[in-house]
């Protein structure tokens, strides 16, 4: 017998709920609520205590299967694969939803394969088709020019990786009820090969620029190094996260987890601002999901301005202290 | 992009390699000098793939085998996925496999993973960093969202790489004489006794059923101050802006 759930993929980190568990309930709750089935969360990790669990029923799953163990609390691709394929064998769900992050785009596609069923990856919008009530995956291809809507036909589960941050988080309501499935950790499906041995935080916050809701960036526009002192100050007064465009990062002047861009990380803040950047094909192709964009740029034909909602063409050295300063003034 | 299928037009346009697959290449040729072993690179495209391969040859890899035919045409990252590992088996010895983190065109990053799991050797994605190979097993470094995680695995095993883990090279002048006359063998369904009706677009679970185009542009505005009073002025003029859209400035000297 085939179940018609939908599954959203929750993720974990020592114990904790990650935000993006709940973007993707959101995603899940709509596609249920279409279809008239139930939507459950899968959480494979160790330590989770049952107030984390009750919290995703509260924030739409109408049911938890939970993978409490130790083996667990790392991802481990090989261990999360084994078991949400025999998950997958089991309870055989109609749509699995994970995020688009490093876990989830490593995990979904060694699961695919295994059970046979077709995935998009970072897709930013989903939906049912009338009549068919199959999945439609919509999802930037070739750099962001054009949208692609894909769909499974004939293998299941269908199963996708949603973009992060490209839908709010589910909220919290504490009437809601569902039931939680516990269940025993098979030690069969337990890999052993791969082991995790050190993990070391990015010095920066650098990290976070897929999260963070403002992100200043620097460019070539910078000339050197030192300059990027700008954009940290910006950053900083904004309570936002330093990005970079390749050339700098190329130069030196960065690392490259700031690297926004087709070859870096695409971003969907709700502010972006891109600073002595010209706005290449590539660099655009990270930045297309931003709520807002603002630039600044000396070169009154640059790119940017043309995906810009608002623009300032004047030389950075000039407009960025100033802008800081102001912004001290306004805010106190 | 072919609007009625959904599939890439890949025949008669100039193939090159994926540009963040010569990350992976470079890895490759650096681990083959240190270990004297072989580099092999594949490539699963229409005929004019074999430009690509012999790119890669002509910066140091020893072998490319091209996979093509009619049959692979219109592919999803499942079949690629298959196809591909298909064709490691039947290379048969290997010890490690490095794919790109994503091609720009597709832009899924799928494919690497799913080779992994057709192969059943340990994967790891993102790794921006090989800091040992001792004794059969392979520790590495992969780039995550909050910090860098050390995996340490047996080999055989797959890598998707970051470009951070090298910088590519040029093709030397020597390489690009040996890519010129080398003979670059071609794969197909035939010859790997592949299963035809699990091949392209037939094979593959999904389909692109509809292709827009998103608008781009932006209709915003953008002042052009001149002199230091217009300068202030389109200052306040930004901040005002960002307090309308209620961007959060209360954060300010914190
Ligand atoms: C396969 C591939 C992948 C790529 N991936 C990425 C990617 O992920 N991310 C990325 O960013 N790029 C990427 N690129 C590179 C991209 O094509 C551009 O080369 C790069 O984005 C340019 O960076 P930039 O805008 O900082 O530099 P430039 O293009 O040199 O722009 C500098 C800008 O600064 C302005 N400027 C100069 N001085 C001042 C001043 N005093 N005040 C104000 N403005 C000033 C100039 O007018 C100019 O517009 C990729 C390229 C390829 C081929
Ligand atoms: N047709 C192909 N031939 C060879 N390698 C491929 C092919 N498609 C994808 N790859 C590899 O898989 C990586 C991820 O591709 P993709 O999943 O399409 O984004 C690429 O960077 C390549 O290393």
């Amino acid at each position: 017998m085939s179940s018609r759930d939908v599954w959203t993929i929750a993720e974990q980190s020592q114990g904790k709920i990650k935000e993006v568990s709940y973007e993707i309930l959101t995603r899940g709750r709509k596609l249920a609520d279409k279809l008239g089935v139930e939507l459950a969360s899968i959480l494979l990790g160790y330590n989770i205590s049952d107030d984390k669990l009750n919290e995703l029923i509260h924030r739409g799953a109408d049911k938890v299967y939970i993978v409490n163990d130790s083996v667990l609390e790392n991802f481990i691709v090989e261990n999360y694969s084994n078991v949400l394929v025999d998950l997958v064998r089991k309870y055989k769900p109609n749509i699995i939803i994970a995020g688009a992050t490093t876990s989830g785009r490593t995990l979904m596609p060694h699961v695919a394969v295994r059970v046979n069923a077709g995935l998009t990856a970072d897709c930013t919008g989903l939906d049912i088709e009338k009549g068919t009530n199959n999945l439609l995956q919509t999802r930037p291809a070739i750099g962001g020019n054009i949208l692609a809507t894909i769909k499974t036909p004939n293998n299941r589960p269908q199963m996708a990786t949603v973009r992060v941050k490209s839908t709010k988080p589910a909220p919290i309501d504490r009437s809601r009820t569902g039931k939680i499935i516990k269940i025993e950790l098979k030690t069969e499906l337990i890999d052993g090969k791969v082991e995790r041995i050190g993990f070391r935080k990015t010095e920066d916050e650098a990290a976070s620029i897929q999260d963070a809701d403002i992100i200043v960036s620097g460019g070539r526009g910078l000339r050197k190094k030192e300059n990027f002192v700008l954009i940290r100050q910006l950053a900083k007064n904004l309570g936002g996260v330093v990005g970079a465009s390749r050339d700098a990062v190329d130069r030196g002047w960065i690392s490259y987890p700031h690297q926004v861009g087709l070859s870096g990380k695409t971003v969907s803040p709700k502010l972006y601002i891109a600073i002595g950047i010209s706005g290449s094909i590539q660099h655009l192709a990270g930045i297309k999901t931003s709520d807002i964009i603002i630039a600044i740029n000396n070169d009154p034909d640059a790119q940017i301005f043309k995906i810009s909602d608002f623009g300032i063409v004047g030389d950075l050295f000039e407009v960025v202290p100033l802008l800081n300063e102001r912004l001290a003034k306004v805010v106190k | 992009m072919d609007e009625k299928t959904g599939t890439m037009i890949r025949e008669g346009v100039e193939s090159i390699i994926n540009p963040l697959d010569l990350y992976a290449i470079e890895v490759g040729i650096q681990l083959k000098e240190e270990y004297d072993g072989k580099a092999i690179v594949i490539s699963m495209g229409p005929p004019g793939a074999e430009k690509a391969l012999r790119e890669a040859i002509s910066m140091g890899c020893d072998d490319g085998i091209l996979v093509t035919g009619k049959e692979f045409k219109g592919s999803d990252t499942w079949v690629t996925s298959f196809v591909l590992s298909k064709s490691i088996q039947n290379i048969g010895n290997y010890d490690l496999i490095l794919t790109g983190e994503r091609a720009t065109d597709g832009d899924t990053g799928q494919v690497g993973p799913g080779i992994g799991s057709f192969l059943d050797i340990p994967l790891a994605t993102y790794v921006s960093k090989i800091v040992e190979i001792k004794d059969k097993n392979i520790i590495v470094e992969r780039l995550v969202e909050d910090g860098y995680e050390t995996l340490k695995m047996p080999l055989p095993a797959l890598l998707t790489v970051v470009k951070e883990i090298s910088y590519p090279r040029l093709p030397t002048l020597r390489g690009k004489q040996k890519a010129r006359k080398i003979e670059i063998p071609v794969w197909s369904a035939d010859n790997m006794k592949l299963d035809k009706s699990k091949l392209g677009l037939k094979g593959s679970p999904t389909r692109v059923v509809k292709i827009g185009h998103p608008k781009v542009t932006r209709s915003g505005t953008i002042v052009k101050p001149n002199g230091e009073e217009s300068l202030l002025k389109a200052i306040d003029q930004l901040i005002k802006f960002m307090q309308k859209k209620r961007i959060n400035l209360r954060r300010f000297n914190r």
